[in-house]
């Protein structure tokens, strides 16, 4: 009966998608105030459906209703309470419920807290959103009802996959839609700017907090899946340039390009017809990121079951949702005023070369994902592409990118001083002097690249602080004035500062992977493996039961110079169900480093394969990536971004705001 | 500045990186192209030695052997009609196991054994890799269902 109910639900939540996509639309071409109104109420009243039906799904799972279909493939009744929710996205036709869920908050979200957006705009960005909308809720209805049922129903299901059973996973979607869902805002804004003809500073300051939020979301929810494949697949590996992976990676590279180009409008009122693009782009790479490998058509470790009908489906719902804005862009853009002029050394000089980077990197990576599918199709071999193509493409993309984030921020407005920049940045070149001759003394003989890489994060991490410092008038003033200086100053500019740093955090983590050491061996109980200075005692592999599985799990001591660090509790979980093994790795960290142990096969004379990794500074890369997220969340609480908010400005905050 | 020379620079800026990317895309491409070959591939196409390939199919059955170092394992890949070794020293997928779809990718030495770089399995075994099975229906030893259940 519930079932029915969210299904009804979803019918309704079309319904009104559809009147939300063309009334009000209609009503701010006629300046209509009472067909604008029902945008509001409409999209109100498509989160609560929605909300209904999306309930009524995770109910289902929560009680184990096998008789619907999508519970019995995904689920079964031994299974923790946390993975039967978690389970109602883990699957293709309860994650589309996710997303349409997400879609309909980010529209709630524009009516409620858009009361103080032009009307017309409100009711085009909200109608917008109705069209997303509607072509969802029509594939969910027409070609992946998570509410049909069985008959008869069957006593058990089969369980859902083993290694979507981890609280790191369960998160990993949510947040990975939430990023992907929240472009959808930066792209309604757009469409409705390209429909009413206008952009102008205001438009940038409603786009940008939805787009940070959104970029926030997308960054933590890439981070975790990281962080999930790092300690679950048992090698410690944490980036494969998988197609799903570079499905997320595309719309966050872009999706970069726009938070910073989106600053230039806002600021300096220049670069409009290019951040529309943008937005355009950023969701259509998400819509791509969610359809072309979610359903299989490329070959990827995390697709779901391939279906001829969707894909037909997909394909026409991505050819009109990213044609359709890109013809509207293509007729309406050339009219678009354009702003400011600035020179090549600029802030926004800087921010033009950012977007082109990043712009560049994430065709660069489209061309890498797609390119088996394109030569598939025309008939060519059937090939992959390998992780060097990325590496050799991305990476020298990226150095430029890295080199410029750390002077940008330190020109000026119209015309910079580049001289006069890198003159102040004399700490971040000590700094990187310093990194990178420490760095070939330790490791000389050693991967060079990977030196020049921290090297690299130095400069980024070191000019960040400088910029903040010279904000802050750190050590050139009293501490009281510093401390006042800091607190007037914009949050988004503390929120840059920490973003900044992030990025040089993460892109440590990520150099310091060339020096990681590895030990595959067999070992007995009572004997020890040796790595990085490590001795790994093994005293015992014991069986243990789980709610549903059971597992071997070792007993690994760890001491160093004869002193007891830690102890490790690797297992080799089996699922009966579905007659599947998974790892649990153990990890020991001290943030400087991580020693990581798998367990593998027993050799079947008392031995077990064990395998041991230690990784320097690999926790970096998620502190990094937390680091951006945080910057980006406190650049979101900004008080300028609440439009009507009475702006408290005494002396010392316009001061300091006058050098934003 | 005017408009028409900050453009014309815009332009150019633009057309430069992506000269900058074509060239590094060509340039990586010439040798991180992977090729997929089924191990009938293997027996009929000439392949060129020495080069990174993927070859996809099913572990066969009593085929899978673990030297003492407890790394290196010896198997054969099977797609009903050929079959290939393949020596692997190093992490195995936890779905590695005889019978499992798989895709390893490696070079073939001089005796036509693979030397693989990486093992790949998927996460769920429900599903196999889309090349292993049109490998699987290309030998005529795909059965509908049987691995998808």
């Amino acid at each position: 009966m519930i079932a029915e109910l969210g299904h009804f639900a979803l019918i309704l939540a079309l319904l009104l998608a559809l009147l939300q996509a063309s009334v009000p639309l209609a009503g701010a071409a006629r300046r209509d105030l009472g067909w604008m109104a029902l945008a509001r109420r409409t999209a109100l009243g498509q989160l609560v459906l929605v909300s209904l039906a999306f309930a009524a799904l995770i109910h289902a799972y929560v009680t184990s209703d096998f008789s619907v279909a999508n519970v019995f493939e995904n689920s079964h009744s031994a299974k923790p309470l946390l993975y039967k929710v978690t389970g109602a996205w883990g699957n293709h036709e309860g994650s589309m419920v996710l997303w349409v869920f997400i879609l309909a908050l980010c529209g709630a979200a524009v009516a409620g807290f858009g009361g103080n957006l032009p009307a017309e705009l409100r009711a085009r960005v909200l109608a917008v959103q109705g069209m997303i909308g509607s072509g969802f809720l029509l594939f969910i209805l027409l070609t992946s009802d998570p509410f049909h049922r069985l008959v008869p129903a069957p006593l058990d299901g089969r369980g859902l996959n083993p290694v979507l059973q981890d609280p790191g996973l369960a998160f990993h979607p949510p947040f990975l839609y939430l990023g992907y869902v929240g472009f959808s805002v930066a792209f309604s804004f757009a469409v409705a700017a390209l429909i009413e003809g206008r952009v102008d500073a205001a438009w940038a300051r409603w786009v940008r907090p939805w787009t940070l939020a959104a970029w926030c979301a997308l960054t933590i929810g890439i981070a975790m899946g990281s962080w999930w494949a790092y300690y679950t697949l048992g090698w410690g590996g944490w980036w494969f340039w998988d197609p799903v992976e570079n499905a997320s990676l595309m719309p966050w590279l872009v999706g970069t390009a726009l938070l910073h180009s989106a600053i230039v409008v806002e600021k300096r009122e220049a670069l409009k017809s290019w951040t529309i693009l943008l937005a355009i782009l950023t969701f259509s790479l998400s819509l791509i990121g969610t359809f072309l490998v979610r359903s299989g058509v490329l070959t990827s470790v995390h697709a779901f079951a391939v279906d001829p009908a969707r894909g037909t489906f997909i394909l026409l719902l991505l050819l009109v949702a990213i044609g359709g804005s890109l013809s509207l862009y293509a007729v309406r853009a050339p009219s678009l005023k354009g702003g400011g002029l600035f020179a090549p050394i600029s802030r926004e000089g800087a921010l033009v070369l950012n977007n082109l980077l990043l712009t560049t990197a994430a065709a660069t990576v489209f061309l890498g994902t797609l390119y088996p599918l394109f030569s598939e199709e025309l008939g060519g071999p059937k090939l992959s592409v390998g992780f060097p193509f990325f590496d050799r493409t991305f990476a020298p993309l990226m150095v430029p990118l890295l080199i410029a984030v750390a002077v940008g921020p330190l020109l000026a407005w119209k015309r910079g001083d580049l001289l006069g920049a890198l003159q102040r940045l004399w700490l971040a070149v000590a700094a990187v002097a310093v990194v990178i001759l420490i760095g070939l003394y330790l490791t000389h003989g050693g991967p060079a690249l990977a030196v020049l890489g921290l090297g690299l994060a130095a400069w980024v991490f070191t000019s960040a602080l400088v910029e903040w410092a010279e904000r802050v008038k750190l050590g050139r003033t009293s501490a009281g004035e510093t401390w006042r200086r800091a607190r007037y100053l914009p949050r988004a500019a503390h929120g840059m500062t920490l973003a900044h740093l992030g990025l040089a955090v993460t892109l440590a983590g990520i150099a310091a992977s060339a020096w990681q050491e590895e030990r595959i061996e067999i070992v007995r109980p009572g004997q020890d493996l040796t790595i990085a200075g490590y001795a790994l005692h093994l005293d015992e592999v014991a069986q243990i039961a789980g709610a549903n599985f059971t597992a071997d799990r070792a007993r690994i001591t760890v001491s160093k110079d004869g002193k007891l660090t830690a102890e490790m509790d690797p297992e080799k979980r089996f699922f009966p169900v579905q007659q599947m093994p998974t790892s649990v790795t153990a990890i020991h960290t001290n943030l400087l480093a991580d020693l990581y142990v798998a367990l593998g096969d027993s050799d079947g004379s008392g031995g077990w394969t064990i395998r041991a990794y230690w990784k320097p500074l690999v926790p970096w890369i998620w502190i990094g990536a937390v680091f951006m997220a945080l910057g980006g969340l406190l650049s979101l609480s900004d008080r300028r971004w609440r439009i009507g908010v009475a702006v408290r400005a005494p002396h010392a905050a316009r001061a300091a705001a006058a050098g934003d | 500045m005017t408009r028409k020379r900050r453009r014309l620079l815009a332009v150019l800026a633009g057309m430069g990186m992506l000269g900058i990317a074509a060239a590094l895309v060509l340039n990586a491409f010439s040798d991180s192209l992977v090729f997929f070959y089924s191990p009938s591939d293997l027996k009929t196409k000439a392949v060129p030695q020495g080069r990174m390939l993927r070859i996809g199919g099913l572990v066969e059955e009593a085929s899978v052997k673990r030297a003492g170092d407890g790394k290196t394992v010896t198997f054969r890949i099977t797609d009903g009609s050929a079959a290939v070794p393949v020596t692997y020293s190093g992490a195995l997928p936890d779905l590695f196991r005889e019978g499992q779809g798989v895709v390893v990718e490696g070079r073939i030495d001089g005796a036509g054994e693979v030397r693989a770089a990486s093992v790949l399995a998927k996460h769920d075994e429900r599903y196999m890799p889309k090349e292993v099975v049109e490998a699987l229906k290309k030998s005529g030893h795909w059965q509908e269902g049987a691995a998808q259940r």
